[in-house]
């Protein structure tokens, strides 16, 4: 078990070397840099100026080499300045934005799964009656629509018209004056409809998986044996079938903890909320190299951890796995 | 689109600038009621300010902040004449080389430290140091020497005469107290700034606001409003919202906003609007090293084809002016009447037939059996740029041009096609400066790749009369300079100029002491105040 252990952890530092590799090329690919954003088209911007503002960033020196500091700094724990004019701490930059992101990602994650389950659950119950037919048009309702469209039209409404909620941001103006219990009240405001709506956006796939893999676990010969020795039906679907048909389910929610760093660019931008999603997008559209390299480095990081804790639950799981036959 | 102003105290003014003739359509509302102090504005910004060391910032989000929090030694008045801020008075030598500055007494930095030439020196020296990374020490390579005399008189010496250079001196002054023998790209200033302005730096939440107070000692007295509040508000509809449910108490509309959204009585007693041209246009750049366009009769041809005014009903809704030439209708340089062609088919089909265009049988004019067909590329994101391309594209149809569109994401249009000059025509748009100078765009030596004239016109009268026009600091001779350049471009068409699009500022109408003039609605700032009964915002 501890040479398995031991030869995944090891693993880990070429997977992400050759990640940042692949990112840092792909970025430097893509046309235009930095000093392209700031100084295209200024007519009070000469040559030498342009050279200079390059040599700042340490544009200038051959890409292999670039490339080389920066992981140099990395393995320093330094993620560097970013490059645009405010020339930031990269950390900082990240530290700032990514509480509202990860408590945002992680109220509508337990929101989603708190309410996809039972929906799934319930849908699979009544097969094909009209209860299920209803609930795969909601759930499907929530994935059609696009959520840019459905974010407006509920901010107009309870926004504007009905003036029950406030339509952007994450503070009203003064709550800092609040006391500490108003104050929580009005973030929660604040984030009630961009939550609702992602979620609302978000139940159709969780909710459509649970419910068939609750009815093949109901199909299956012990469900039936249970029923015959006369187990009430509550029983049987909760104590027996459910739980069968949650581990699946379990694993998905593996999948989705590296997702709890990125945030959604349109729905951000939309809401005014400061997060993680347009931090990366504007850095992607100013060519901030090491600010999306930062981002994209925990992201990558956090993935190779979230697949890590996944195989070892599967080893501890499945003795097959930690003895490398499978 | 930015074409960087002289004036960098003046980006906040241009972002709503306008013109004398053109006072406001709508009457403002809400009057009466005596100034008071106290409440606060909330604006909303697409953009978050990147730096508030203005010397280091190229983004109007971060000009909007150091507008209210620093001052230049001279800014453009409301009628967009030069006069002093923290220079009481200036003078310039007769062989026009030397400008001497006379220092305002008493301005106080909002630390507390007097404000003397030590600071002006400074931030001259700090410009143009070659480790400093800014993108404005231009103007400033031409000085020769510069010299604080005593604490209030500074003066500067140039190797020539150079009529931009007084304007530059309103480049924002920053506090040598705070930042001398520091790295000014590690200031902590950057983001909390210390100027002498009228508005004090308060906080700012990354992503949310920057809040700014009142600076009760400013030198030209208080401002009334308490507070500025500068939110951040990525999205324009959800700006728009914000407003109508009172977030935010300004913003620019669209034009249709302007005409078509807020016309309710309800929006009208809630807000004043406010219509004046933008210091902007929008034009079709021809890249001139292609044989093609090296024909000024095609040039006139596409021009005469062109229905501008239709474009600016059909764009704007109408609000916009057409464009002749690239100086904002009402300033001193624009001239009213000049040799354009005007739209005009028939004279398009002639001028294309003397060209030696005939027409073929798909209905698409061509010269030696190749067609006339050109792409015309603009950038991405820009819905009133779109929708012109396809405006121009059908009606040069109409005259037997094939027009293609392409539309590019902006850094990758500027690197592979504007830097290598491999485009047919552009529809873009420039930023009008306050100064008229506009060597860097249309002198024959601004050619090389990433330098303004990427269309390569080259004109001898032309680069005279540009080298001419910034050499004097006569107005009068200026004038006559820039009315000739203006001809000079009307006849040769190197850009067939399109529009100029108003600025429609929408103000909540508990505001008072709001004063339109040239410079647009900023300009009196600290004079706005919002009657005691009305106030709402502690």
């Amino acid at each position: 078990m501890a040479n398995y252990l031991l030869k995944r952890v090891l693993m880990l530092f070429p997977l992400l070397i050759g990640i940042t590799l692949i990112t840092f090329t792909v970025i430097h690919l893509a046309p235009g840099e930095p000093v392209e954003m700031q100084t295209a088209m200024s007519p009070k911007v000469s040559a030498a100026s342009r050279a200079r503002l390059r040599e700042f960033y340490g544009l200038d020196k051959p890409l292999h080499v670039q490339y080389g500091l920066w992981l140099s700094h990395l393995a320093r724990f330094d993620f560097g300045r970013s490059f645009a004019p405010d020339n930031r701490q990269v950390t900082d930059k990240i530290v700032e934005r990514i509480p509202i992101t990860i408590s945002l990602n992680v109220i509508a994650l337990i929101l989603e799964f708190g309410l996809a389950i039972p929906i799934g659950i319930l849908a699979a119950v009544h097969r094909d009656t009209l209860l299920d037919r209803g609930i795969s048009v909601f759930v499907f309702l929530g994935f059609a629509v696009p959520t840019f469209w459905l974010a407006l039209l509920c901010m107009y409404f309870f926004g504007v018209k009905l003036s029950w909620l406030p339509i952007s941001g994450i503070h009203s103006l003064g709550s800092e004056r609040l006391p500490a219990l108003a104050r929580y009240w009005d973030v929660a405001k604040h984030l009630l409809l961009p939550v609702a709506i992602a979620t609302f956006g978000s139940l159709a796939g969780l909710s459509r998986y649970m419910r068939s893999t609750m009815l093949e676990v109901l199909s299956q010969d012990y469900i039936t044996t249970a029923r015959a020795k006369g187990v009430r039906e509550r029983a049987v679907i909760y104590k027996h079938a459910l739980k069968n048909a949650l581990l699946p389910v379990i694993t998905l929610l593996g999948f989705s903890l590296p997702g709890l760093i990125g945030g959604s660019v349109i729905f951000e931008t939309i809401f005014a909320i400061p997060g993680m999603g347009q931090l990366f997008y504007q850095g992607v559209m100013s060519r901030d190299y090491p600010l999306v390299m930062g981002i994209l480095v925990i992201g990558a990081g956090l993935t190779l951890l979230g697949n890590l804790l996944a195989d070892f639950c599967y080893a501890f799981a499945d003795p097959r796995i930690r003895h490398g036959r499978g | 689109m930015k074409l960087r102003r002289r004036l960098a105290l003046l980006c906040l003014a241009a972002a709503l600038a306008g013109c004398a003739e053109e006072a406001p359509r709508q009457k403002p509302r809400g009057q009466g009621g005596a100034p008071a102090y106290g409440d606060a504005l909330v604006t909303g910004s697409i953009g978050e300010p990147s730096t508030l060391i203005p010397l280091l910032a190229s983004d109007s989000a971060s000009f909007d902040i150091a507008g209210l929090v620093y001052n230049g030694l001279v800014r453009y008045d409301k009628n967009l004449n030069l006069e002093g801020d923290l220079a009481k008075s200036w003078e310039v030598s007769p062989d026009g080389l030397d400008i001497t500055f006379h220092l305002r007494r008493g301005v106080k930095w909002h630390d507390g430290h007097e404000f003397t030439s030590r600071d002006v020196l400074y931030t001259y020296r700090v410009t143009v140091d070659p480790k400093t990374p800014t993108a404005y020490s231009e103007d400033f390579k031409q000085v020769q020497s510069a010299q604080a005399v005593d604490a209030y008189t500074f003066r500067v010496r140039y190797a020539k005469p150079f009529a931009p250079a007084l304007a530059s001196w309103g480049m924002f002054m920053l506090p040598a107290h705070l930042l001398e023998g520091k790295e000014v790209t590690k200031s902590p200033l950057a983001r909390h700034p210390v100027g002498t302005g009228p508005y004090v730096f308060k906080e700012w939440i990354p992503g949310q606001k920057l809040t700014l107070a009142a600076n009760p000692d400013y030198y030209e007295g208080a401002p009334y409003l308490a507070r500025y509040v500068y939110r951040i508000i990525p999205d324009a509809s959800t700006m728009y919202m914000e407003l109508k449910a009172g977030g935010v108490d300004m913003m620019g509309l669209s034009p249709v906003q302007y005409q078509r959204q807020t016309n309710t009585p309800e929006f009208l007693a809630r807000f004043n609007k406010y219509r004046y041209p933008a210091s902007a246009y929008t034009y079709l750049g021809y890249n001139l090293q292609l044989p093609l366009f090296q024909d000024r009769r095609v040039r006139q041809a596409i021009t005469c084809a062109i229905n501008k005014e239709e474009i600016v009903q059909g764009v704007l809704l109408g609000m916009g002016k057409v464009a002749h030439g690239p100086y904002k209708p009402g300033t001193w340089a624009y001239k009213e009447v000049v040799p354009d062609p005007g739209y005009d088919p028939a004279r398009a089909a002639a001028l294309l037939k003397e060209a030696g265009f005939v027409m073929g049988k798909d209905g698409i004019l061509a010269k030696d059996g190749k067609p006339l067909s050109f792409t015309i590329m603009t950038n991405q994101g820009n819905d009133q740029r779109a929708k012109c391309v396809q405006i121009i594209q059908r009606r040069l149809k109409k005259v037997g041009i094939d027009v293609k569109v392409r539309v590019m994401e902006w850094s990758s249009f500027l690197t592979n096609f504007i830097d290598k000059g491999k485009f047919d025509a552009v529809l873009l748009g420039w930023t009008i400066s306050q100064d008229p100078d506009q060597y860097d765009i249309w002198h024959s030596s601004k050619t090389e790749p990433k330098e303004l004239n990427f269309i390569h016109f080259k004109n001898p009268e032309m680069d005279r009369l540009l080298v001419e026009g910034r050499g004097t600091f006569d107005v009068e001779k200026r004038r006559a300079c820039y009315y000739k350049i203006q001809d000079i471009l009307a006849v040769e068409q190197p850009y067939t100029f399109l529009y100029v699009p108003d600025a429609l500022p929408a103000v909540s109408s508990r505001f008072r002491g709001i004063e339109p003039a040239p410079a647009g609605i900023m300009h009196n700032l600290i004079k706005w105040y919002v009657p005691k009964q009305e106030q709402t915002r502690d």
